[in-house]
């Protein structure tokens, strides 16, 4: 398993600009609210964890066909779903692999934009912690959505539309999380907690359901 | 499983009333075909009464006339709620029974929910104008509706999508039950975010114990709108087992021409 996740995580990286086009695609998202909104700093202070959240979301969404395509298509996901491991496992070290590869590149770059939007160090460090716990379910739950169009040519955007409104939770915890480190009477630890309890859920629900169709899908 | 042109794959059963039976397409349209004409005339009548209920309906001392919107609103939105359940359904049978029938209604019914749902959507959008002063608010109630109805366009688009119908039914089955599973968190959620952000801004008017004047119009059209669900899905279903024949064809046809 070990083995299989270096593999991964060696061909993320590597395979067309892989994690860099994450955090370029994270920075156009971020650059673009404030031509959108105006170049109001308190306003953009104010809104910062949601654009921060929604650019991380958009990105990570951005990759996720990648997932399952190309072991599909040299044959090596046959052969890692016949070997002894159960496939939600080989699904779940993939998506770790993945989420390393592209997620954790935009949570490094997260504080550096957040200090595009004005936002303080408080609010900067209250989204980082709730990016670094609430990306991984995005991958997660877009395994499900990349396995079931992993025979199409173009899945990319019919990942996107079944994946987004199962990650609702996720940004509702994720943005409340943040806002709550700032904003007084908003508790923090309690959507955090939250959000910790639906990455975790869709940790268990995300690679069982998508092992299950990527068993079919090779057949 | 998709090959559903063969018609005597199985000989005919001893026990004739298991849901196996109608495993067999030309079976399970007869059955259609019979019931068929009784459900749609059943549904009709449920109509007249419910809307005549509706209209001779006394008007609320609060909302007037527009109060009638609640008997084509509130069905909608129980329906688009019920449709999605029946598609789960659908999708444990293809998974775990391998009903070819399962594919063809959950393929079937996605549409149909989608319907209801943007009816929900539409009415309550009509019905908030003039009670609440705006199109629509992200109220809790109304985002969860609209959430659901990202949910069906997306496995309407998935359906569409892929071309095998066997590698369609186990994606479509396996995705509707995540999402099954998953709404009561996007419930969950949605609430959550609402009280948080803006509590009680919107003033819904109480909901007292409701008036028989008004709940019989209501259950009435509950019916109705049930009724209406079983008539177009069994409908969908038949027209989506004739268009599967009709492919079988084609492609047994090119298959000799080439």
């Amino acid at each position: 398993m070990m083995a299989l996740f270096a593999r991964e995580l060696k061909l993320a990286t590597r395979v067309g600009a892989g994690a860099m086009t994450g955090v370029l695609f994270f920075l156009a998202v971020v650059t673009v609210v404030p031509f959108a909104v105006g170049p109001d700093l308190n306003l953009l202070a104010r809104i910062g964890p949601a654009v921060l959240w929604i650019g991380a979301l958009l990105a990570s969404l951005l990759g996720l066909d990648r997932l399952f395509q190309q072991d599909r298509e040299d044959g090596s996901l046959a052969i890692l779903l016949m070997s002894e491991h159960p496939s939600a496992l080989i699904v779940f070290v993939k998506c770790l692999a993945h989420w390393a590869a592209t997620g954790l590149p935009l949570i490094v770059a997260a504080p550096i934009f957040g200090l595009f939007l004005n936002m303080e160090a408080k609010a900067i460090a209250a989204t980082v912690a709730t990016l670094a716990v609430g990306t991984p379910a995005i991958t997660f739950i877009g395994a499900v959505g990349a396995a079931v169009t992993v025979t199409l040519a173009r899945g990319g955007l019919i990942i996107a539309i079944l994946v987004l409104p199962l990650v609702l939770p996720s940004l509702i915890f994720g943005v409340a999380a943040s806002y709550g480190a700032v904003e007084d009477p908003a508790p923090f630890t309690q959507p955090f907690i939250m959000l910790t309890a639906v990455t975790l859920f869709l940790a268990v629900l995300g690679p069982l359901a998508a092992g299950f169709a990527l068993k079919h899908a090779i057949d | 499983m998709s090959d559903i042109s063969a018609k005597s794959r199985r000989p005919a059963p001893p026990k004739p009333a298991s849901i196996w039976d109608y495993a067999n397409p030309t079976r399970f349209l007869g059955l259609a075909n019979a019931v068929l004409p009784w459900l749609a005339g059943a549904m009709a009548l449920a109509f007249a009464a419910g809307l005549w209920l509706s209209f001779t309906a006394p008007e609320d001392y609060q909302q007037g006339r527009s109060v009638l919107i609640m008997f084509i609103h509130v069905p909608a939105a129980w329906l688009s709620m019920m449709c999605y359940s029946v598609m789960a359904l659908a999708g444990l049978g293809t998974l775990v029974w391998r009903h070819p029938l399962a594919d063809v209604s959950l393929r079937a019914a996605a549409p149909i929910g989608a319907a209801f749902t943007f009816l929900a959507l539409v009415t309550g959008s009509l019905w908030g104008k003039p009670m609440w002063g705006t199109w629509w608010v992200w109220d809790a109630r109304l985002t969860s509706v609209l959430v659901l109805f990202i949910i069906y366009m997306g496995i309407i688009a998935l359906a569409r999508a892929i071309e095998d119908p066997l590698t369609a039914a186990r994606s479509l089955a396996i995705v509707t039950l995540v999402g099954f599973v998953n709404i009561p968190i996007i419930k969950f959620s949605v609430d959550w975010w609402n009280t948080l952000h803006q509590p009680a801004s919107v003033s819904r008017f109480g909901r007292p114990a409701m008036d028989a004047a008004f709940l019989h119009p209501l259950l009435t059209m509950a019916l109705a709108y049930t009724l209406l669900f079983f008539t177009l899905h069994l409908m969908a279903m038949r027209n989506e087992i004739l268009r599967r024949r009709v492919r079988s064809m084609r492609m047994m046809a090119a298959r000799e021409a080439s």
